[in-house]
């Protein structure tokens, strides 16, 4: 009884047990189903891909993955996941996440399991400061917006900027590195506005930025319908994108997001970590498998998946199939590779991604709307956590 | 000598109400069955007491009250904030932030039940949930404080009596979680076979009846309601303190949503169907989106219905006709 | 300023119609029939989708999918009416509650599994689309189209209920059953009839909001918050009590949003507990 009470013991006792198996368990979380699903679904299939692709050995062991629903924003299910995962799975690593309060509850699980732990969509600096055992294939929201508001002022000739943004928490983070990077580099913020994170009509939101006669809107929204929204309220109010420049995070002007937008989304201005129509050998080969299997375009969620078990597969190889977490974390840091969004690699200090930033404009090519990138930043690391650092 | 008879009945009739039928003692002792039948499952055993006891408390002012309310999560979210905010600041010791988080449940209970006490139906329904949901936005706009959608970050809890931390199986969670449960379950077991708890019976029943045989009608709703509530901030506090996070979905209208399914799946007014119904409710969810997990909800949608067609009032509603009559109380 | 204000309180009715669209159907299933029906959006889900299948595969007019969402979530909704929903006419509406509810995640976890859960791609024609310019203001000819949809609505909705044959069975039908029996009334006909009604106007109102807010099979419980709060500030069973206060949701939440942006998305919460304080059966309830 007493052995029970003292759950680390036995979570030692299983490490040692689990790594002499032949076997490697990754426990997913992921929202399969509620708002958030579509995320999940595409995080999901990149992952899937990966795995097709490269069989399901590696370093001599079979890898398996166990799926759970968490169903959108619940951290202590989340949680509760987790500790189930390796309590009861025995699973070696712990994926998924594409939300950050989920991430954050079972950082606290790797790190009292000593597990790794690959983020592959959450986008808060914080999280990888949650365990010495996480790793992250996404981006960071800084890293976008900092770039984003660097370029703006310094290489886009944009003084004044409206700033309207989700009232939610990366919505402040996206604002707060895009402002201090901007202003930094000289440009102004002539107006701002906080929109409800299930606000479905824009045109008052839109009429008062255009009012206010910036040269710029910066808008950030988390996805789901609103940039569709978005879009049609910028038209409608007849904001002219060759005037009033539209700046956005990679969302604004995803997959879906131009599907519903249309003509009305040309000139649209965003920075993102990958878009389908990068044009590397690579990464055409990568887009006509995802397309031959899942019949889609992949987004930025399907390559944060897809990244993420080629961290996870990378890291075994490199320990030799060693699945405890100092094994594999240690395996991961400094790790670099030619991802189809071009070369990335996993900061040795932070454990967070270091990849190419490209700030890209909707244009029509060939009849279809497209995110064509016409500059790019190399090797940019989270802002944030260099801050904490110094 | 009428007037005693009288007396002497209703309180034969009380006394018989309250004393524990061999079900319910059944089913209290298999509740520490877990530790050993099931010991991978105590995380899931844990959080589905926090529900069950979060149910308890709506019970107590849906089934007992007859107040609908779909803003019951206020309360729930309320405590779980306050204990998780009370850890990051002060101390982590876990009864200190219970009784805490119950304190602040129960006065923004009070407070509350003056303004909700005179409304019933539909307005009852969307006053309670619209001010859960202002609450929720000002939890929101408040992110110095709550740490916003991210959720609390620095909640930490120190071990049970110094002694049991919660761990990763989730032993200490059970044990605290069940223990909490049963002692509110205790309190609301005396409060609904009191008189008190009779005479709410005939507020919901017939309001205008109870008023006229002198019953003053708003100020048992309030009393109930702010036992509700008390009960309703242990449930998150226990949340906080089991999980150690704290996110701005302990106050929202999904959660009010779902414990109001859980309750009527369960049965409404007899206090076991709050705890049957999270029982259920939580091993089908568990055990679906195991099996199915991005298809899950079809199944749960699916008992919903069957227990609605086949158990009318609720699992324990339909048991109760389909049971011996010396079986269950109604 | 006055420019502004015009265009606030036109951007407003016309969202507040879009409230009406998608929720008129209620008030007459939740509020003439008395049956909570929480799958009210689903059947508005189930005409998003008839509309959107029918523009993007079949190339159909969007004008011509409108009578079409109309109809296939009537019909659709007669089947369940006739299985599920008869069974509890005049029972606990706790029940009602959870019958509607596991009718949500079934109707949420099919159109995932059918369509996906990917946000489908809604584009109207050109005519519908941009905006007309009048003083400096842009006027959406959307919402103008979404207004005069709302206001025939009304109009033809009160015709029907307070003119008709049917209308008068359907008004004596639901203030006393077995009275309206005894005059001959098919109250079980005119029940099925009323519920199709209420739920073909709910595939209407999705077919119509889906521009604006998007369809993807969270529909079915993202916007039944909003719809709820329509009816209950309306008050039960008021086709013109909806109408009121949908434009007064629009265009205080419109205000709010362009005036107070802080406080905006408190504005419409603390709108609908103020009312319903006021009058705790609506502005138009007659409890």
């Amino acid at each position: 009884m007493l052995r029970l009470f003292s759950g680390f013991a036995a979570v030692s006792a299983l490490v040692a047990a689990s790594s002499a198996q032949a076997q490697v368990k990754i426990g997913m979380i992921v929202s399969y189903s509620g708002q958030f699903a579509d995320t999940g679904i595409q995080l999901d299939n990149g992952f899937k891909l990966y795995m097709k692709q490269k069989g399901d050995t590696v370093a001599g062991k079979k890898v398996e993955v166990i799926r759970k629903d968490v169903g959108g924003i619940a951290p202590d299910l989340a949680k509760r996941l987790a500790q189930e995962l390796i309590v009861r799975d025995k699973a070696d690593v712990l994926g998924g996440f594409e939300l950050t309060p989920n991430a954050l509850a079972a950082g606290d699980v790797s790190a009292e399991a000593k597990k790794m732990m690959v983020v592959m969509n959450a986008a808060t600096s914080i999280i990888t400061t949650k365990s010495p055992y996480i790793a992250r294939t996404s981006v960071t929201t800084p890293m976008l917006n900092d770039a984003l508001g660097t370029w703006a002022a310094k290489s886009g000739g944009i003084k004044k900027v409206y700033t309207l943004v989700s009232d939610f928490g990366p919505g402040h983070d996206a604002l707060n590195a895009f402002k201090e990077a901007f202003t930094a580099a000289g440009g102004q913020i002539v107006g701002s506005a906080l929109f409800p994170v299930a606000n479905m009509d824009f045109g008052a939101f839109v009429q008062a930025a255009k009012d206010s006669n910036p040269d710029a809107i910066y808008i950030w929204t988390p996805g789901g319908t609103q940039p569709g929204a978005i879009g049609k309220a910028l038209n409608e109010r007849g904001v002219d994108t060759t005037k009033i420049k539209i700046l956005g995070q990679d969302e604004l002007t995803g997959v879906s997001a131009l599907k519903s937008m249309g003509d009305l989304g040309v000139g649209i201005i965003t920075a993102a970590m990958y878009d389908y129509n990068l044009q590397n050998p690579l990464n055409q080969e990568f887009v006509k498998a995802y397309q031959a299997e899942y019949n889609r375009e992949p987004d930025i969620f399907s390559m944060g998946g897809y990244d993420g078990a080629q961290l996870i597969y990378r890291s075994l190889e490199k320990s030799g199939g060693k699945a405890d977490g100092d094994s594999l974390i240690a395996a991961a840091k400094g790790m670099a590779w030619q991802s189809p969004r071009g070369p990335v690699m996993i900061d040795p200090e932070t454990r967070d991604i270091i990849l190419d930033v490209y700030i890209r404009k909707v244009e029509k090519v060939n009849g279809q709307l497209r995110n064509v990138e016409f500059a790019k930043i190399e090797k940019v690391k989270d802002p944030v956590k260099a801050k904490m650092a110094k | 000598m009428a007037l005693g008879e009288v007396k002497s009945a209703s309180v034969d009739h009380i006394a018989r109400r309250a004393k524990w039928h061999p079900l319910e003692i059944v089913f209290w002792l298999t509740t520490p069955l877990p530790f050993v039948l099931t010991p991978d499952y105590l995380q899931l055993a844990s959080q589905i007491a926090i529900t069950a006891l979060f149910a308890i408390s709506l019970d107590l002012i849906l089934g007992y009250g007859g107040l609908v309310s779909l803003g019951h999560a206020a309360f729930f979210g309320l405590g779980a904030y306050t204990a998780g905010l009370f850890s990051k600041h002060f101390w982590g010791e876990p009864f200190s932030g219970l009784l805490l988080a119950a304190i602040v449940a129960g006065l923004f209970g009070y407070a509350l039940s003056f303004v909700i006490a005179t409304f019933r139906g539909l307005a009852l329904i969307m006053i309670t949930m619209g001010i859960g949901q202002l609450l929720l936005e000002a939890a929101n706009s408040l992110g110095w404080l709550t740490g916003g959608a991210d959720g609390l970050q620095g909640v930490k809890m120190s071990p049970l009596f110094n002694r049991f931390r919660f761990d990763l199986y989730g032993v200490t969670a059970y044990a605290y979680s069940l223990t909490a449960l049963f002692l509110c379950f205790l309190v609301a077991r005396r409060v609904t076979n009191s008189p008190f708890g009779l005479s709410l019976r005939g507020i919901r029943e017939n309001s205008t009846r109870m008023l006229a045989i002198g019953a003053p009608n708003t100020r048992r709703v309030r009393m109930i309601f702010t036992i509700a509530a008390v009960m309703a901030g242990i449930a998150g506090a226990l949340l906080t303190q089991t999980t150690e996070t704290v996110s701005l979905e302990t106050l929202g209208f999904q959660r009010s949503a779902d414990l109001l399914v859980i309750l009527i799946l369960g049965g409404v007014g007899r206090l076991y169907g709050g705890v049957i119904g999270a029982v259920i409710y939580m091993i089908a969810r568990d055990q679906f989106s195991g099996v199915n997990p991005q298809y899950w909800y079809f199944w749960i949608g699916m008992l919903l219905i069957a227990v609605v067609v086949f158990l009318p009032n609720g699992i324990l509603g339909g048991a109760a006709r389909l049971l011996p009559k010396t079986w269950v109380r109604a | 300023m006055i420019g502004s204000f015009v265009g606030v309180l036109y951007d407003g009715f016309a969202y507040g119609m879009l409230l009406f669209l998608l929720s008129v159907g209620l008030s007459v299933t939740l509020g003439m029939m008395n049956f909570v029906n929480l799958a009210h959006c689903a059947f508005g889900m189930l005409g998003g989708f008839v509309a959107v299948t029918l523009i993007n595969d079949l190339h159909w007019p969007f004008l011509a999918t409108l009578p079409a969402a109309f109809v296939a979530a009537a019909a659709a909704s007669v089947v369940f009416e006739r299985v599920l929903y008869r069974r509890l006419y005049g029972k606990s509406d706790l029940d009602q509650c959870l019958l509607t509810i596991g009718i949500v995640f079934m109707s949420i976890a099919s159109a995932a599994w059918l369509f996906g859960t990917v946000q489908q791609p809604v584009q109207l024609p050109s005519w519908l689309r941009g905006s007309v310019d009048i003083m400096g203001r842009g006027f959406g000819v959307y919402r103008f189209f979404l207004i005069c949809v709302a206001l025939a609505l009304t109009g033809a909705l009160i015709a029907m209920l307070e003119f008709t044959r049917f209308g008068a069975r359907v008004r004596a039908a639901v203030d006393n059953q077995r009275m309206a029996r005894g005059l001959g009334i098919d109250v079980d006909r005119v029940f099925m009839l009323t519920f199709a009604l209420g739920s073909g106007l709910a595939g209407l109102g999705g077919a119509l909001a889906i521009d604006i807010t998007g369809l993807d099979p969270s529909f079915a419980l993202a916007y039944l918050v909003y719809v709820l709060i329509v009816v209950a500030v309306g008050g039960l069973s008021s086709i013109g009590g909806s109408f009121v206060a949908a434009t007064l949701l629009g265009v205080s939440d419109t205000a709010g949003k362009y005036y107070f942006p802080e406080i905006s998305s408190f504005l419409i919460y603390l709108v609908m507990v103020g009312i319903l304080m006021w009058r705790p059966a609506g502005l138009f309830g007659k409890r």
